[in-house]
């Protein structure tokens, strides 16, 4: 390493963090799964509200759900592969920014109508957890700083700074926290709010109902109509 | 054949009261909590009407239940399992509070510490979700009571469809009222089981009573919506999907369930059938909607055979089981006598909790004589109520069912006053709808007399055998969530030995 020396907030934040998060998602997780399954749920509140809530669940699950994978692969996918797919850096910049944008919208549309109803509607209120409301909240503030940071990958379109947060993720899954410490540090304010708010999202995940996108019942599918069990004890 | 045993239940709704003792009991048991208020595991509904929730017969509005896709499969009426999951951010087909009521309580304490004042204190409503004041209680689990609510809002009632001028019944010289008291089917094909995205719901395959697996639920809520009947409900607390349990830990015991032993009118009966559980796709999938009561007749085993005996024996079924089957009500009233018939066959979901029309109102106007008489049975197509509207409700529509039924009671009656009264047997009225006076004295002492043990015939469950009993010692019993965690975790770094669960079908049984 040459003389770089990280400032104490971005090592932590961005070197150690990381992991001390994925650790309480991944621990958190299998503990709740494991000893308290009675309470690993949607926690829908439809039956309370379904008018308001179909047009923001829907528009809101699309939204995150695209915007999640879109991450993944942008941020995981080595640039090489992205090149072999024939892609260059300034293109990817702008598919980004434009796929992001777009499903960041429909998604901050969806949001918004959920937090509404959630705030505001007594019925659906009274159902609600502390958790429930917290975690729309800092989803909506990380989609909020998401969308903002689309203006500032505006001053960069040639993906330089893209470039930075890719070098960010890959050094830290291959546990080089220091050169990821380092491909993080210069980038805009805006991009290391929205990573470490990130980080903080997978802290809160095993506490709250996001643990439900852990149960999606694709095995649904392919099992038969009808389940009869016999009695019997393991 | 596969044989399978099932605890039927059968209610004579000719002598159903309307007392609502059954729903009060099964409420203060099993849905006095928070969460579930709203929930009635068993309810009674005055019909016509629309009902508890608002207009759960009218599947064009809720899509429950089964229907034959263009392919001539079954499918659910919600739609192919793809559809379900394409619509698992919000369900289109979900009821809302609304339509079920919010549930209330009221300001009990304000009558004891009002202070003094030119009006009487009065306790004023409050809602059980919000704790706020409620101006107005717009609706209840069973707001149509006794002809509540205006003709013009209870003749949506599907029950309604093709009856000839049903305008007639909204005047006060033509109206008619019945009681039916619902609780969940457990059907054979049950349409919750398949929509079920996390396969929480299950079928026992020892009693056929069917459940929800309350920690595999996801709160998904598609079974809400399957069920053609409405008897699965959501917790709005828990998240977690609830419904009727038959009282399984009741039935283990050889007890009839809560709503059946506390029925002041006796009307309920309780006992085991055998169905060849090879045949249920074939009974449920029939072309035509009317056949679908036939059908379900059709793979019901008789008891007594000696090839169905040797069949439940290799398929484990206990002796006392089969014993219990020979004994039934539920087999008398349903296959011998054909007098008790499903509700709603044509939702295709093989009900198992099957119900005797009700009689009454035509003996009063054949006594007044109003009615005109073939023989000693009343023209029955005068009846009060109209053919047609027990029949959309038990038969699909198919009116022969019906009448034959009512025909067998009325039969009975003529022969029982014959040879009470006049010192007479008239076998003339019993060969005219098919009974041998053996069969009628049979009907008379389970249907007039319906003394406990005759109604309720509950073979106990072989717990001791299936399980391991010392491994149950000082368990937690029936409790909902994680009761029975302690927090210590002993070895493993996540708790206690795993609790006993039961086995998806197929399993190999080791030994």
């Amino acid at each position: 390493m040459t003389a770089f020396t990280p400032s104490i907030f971005d090592s932590f934040a961005f070197g150690i963090y990381p992991y001390i998060a994925m650790a309480i998602m991944f621990i958190g997780s299998w503990i709740r799964y494991d000893r308290e399954q009675y309470t690993w749920k949607t926690s829908s509140s439809q039956i309370m509200e379904k008018k308001q809530l179909r047009k923001g669940s829907i528009a809101f699950h699309i939204g995150v759900i695209a915007i999640f994978f879109g991450h993944f692969a942008g941020l995981l996918m080595p640039k090489s592969v992205w090149h072999l797919l024939g892609i260059t850096t300034e293109m990817k910049q702008l598919i980004a920014m434009g796929v992001g944008g777009f499903f960041g919208l429909i998604c901050f549309y969806g949001l918004t109508i959920l937090i509404i109803r959630r705030l505001t509607n007594p019925r659906v209120r009274a159902g609600s957890s502390t958790m429930d409301i917290a975690i729309l909240l800092v989803l909506y503030a990380q989609l909020i700083l998401g969308l903002l940071s689309i203006f500032v990958s505006m001053g960069h379109l040639d993906g330089a700074e893209m470039l930075k947060l890719m070098a960010w993720a890959q050094n830290t899954m291959t546990f080089q926290s220091a050169a990821a410490v380092e491909a993080i540090s210069g980038v805009h304010w805006i991009f290391k709010a929205h990573v470490f708010l990130g980080m903080t999202i997978f802290v809160l995940f095993p506490f709250s109902r996001l643990v439900h996108m852990l149960s999606v019942p694709v095995q649904y599918v392919r099992r038969q109509h009808q389940i009869v069990r016999q009695r019997f004890v393991r | 054949m596969k044989v399978r045993a099932q605890i039927g239940m059968v209610l004579n709704l000719d002598k159903c009261i309307g007392c609502h003792t059954c729903s009060i009991t099964c409420k203060n048991v099993w849905t006095s909590r928070e969460g579930v208020e709203y929930a009635w595991f068993n309810n009674v509904e005055t019909k016509p009407g629309i009902g508890f929730p608002k207009e759960w017969e009218n599947q064009q509005k809720w899509n429950g239940g089964w229907v034959k896709n263009a392919k001539g499969e079954l499918e659910l009426k919600i739609g192919g399992k793809r559809r379900v999951l394409a619509n698992i951010f919000a369900n289109p087909d979900l009821p809302e509070i609304d339509d079920y009521y919010e549930p209330f309580d009221f300001d009990y304490q304000h009558l004891h510490n009002a202070p003094d004042s030119k009006h009487q204190p009065v306790a004023r409503p409050r809602s059980l979700i919000t704790g706020k004041r409620m101006e107005k209680i717009e609706w209840g689990p069973n707001w149509e009571e006794i002809l509540g609510t205006e003709f013009a809002k209870r003749k949506k009632d599907q029950n309604f469809n093709e009856v000839v001028q049903k305008d007639i019944y909204g005047q006060f010289e033509k109206t008619f009222m019945m009681y039916l008291p619902r609780l969940c089917e457990h059907c054979l094909n049950p349409a919750c089981v398949a929509a079920c995205p996390s396969g929480a719901i299950y079928k026992r395959e020892e009693d056929g009573i069917v459940l929800i697996d309350q920690d595999k639920c996801r709160g998904w809520r598609m079974c809400v919506s399957a069920c053609p009947y409405k008897k699965i409900y959501y917790n709005w607390k828990t998240g977690k999907s609830e419904k009727c349990t038959f009282c399984f830990p009741r039935i283990e015991a050889g007890q009839p369930t809560v709503c059946s032993e506390t029925c002041v009118g006796r009307i309920r009966y309780l006992g085991v059938l055998l169905y060849d559980a090879d045949r249920i796709a074939e009974a449920a999938g029939v072309a035509n909607e009317q056949d679908l009561y036939q059908a379900q007749l059709d793979i019901f085993l008789d008891p007594n055979d000696p090839k169905v005996i040797e069949a439940a024996r290799a398929e484990g079924i206990p002796d006392n089981w089969i014993n219990a089957a020979q004994q039934s009500p539920v087999y008398m009233m349903a296959m011998e006598w054909k007098v008790a018939l499903p509700l709603h066959p044509e939702y295709r979901t093989l009900p198992m909790v099957w119900y005797v029309p009700p009689l009454s109102p035509i003996q009063s106007a054949v006594q007044a004589g109003h009615v005109g008489m073939n023989g000693e049975i009343p023209d029955l197509k005068s009846l009060r109520i109209p053919l047609r509207y027990l029949a959309n409700m038990l038969t699909a529509g198919d009116e022969k069912p019906v009448v034959r039924a009512l025909e067998r009671m009325i039969a009975m009656r003529a022969f029982k006053r014959s040879q009470q009264v006049d010192g007479v047997e008239d076998l003339e009225v019993l060969k005219s709808v098919g009974l041998t006076a053996l069969q009628v004295e049979q009907m008379y002492r389970y249907m007039a007399l319906a003394n406990y043990e005759d109604r309720f015939v509950i073979p106990t469950s072989h717990r001791a055998y299936a399980e391991n009993a010392y491994d149950l010692k000082s368990s937690c019993g029936f409790s909902f969530g994680n009761g029975c965690g302690d927090g210590n975790n002993g070895v493993s770094l996540f708790g206690t030995k795993a609790k006993g669960v039961r086995q998806v079908i197929p399993v190999e049984l080791k030994d």
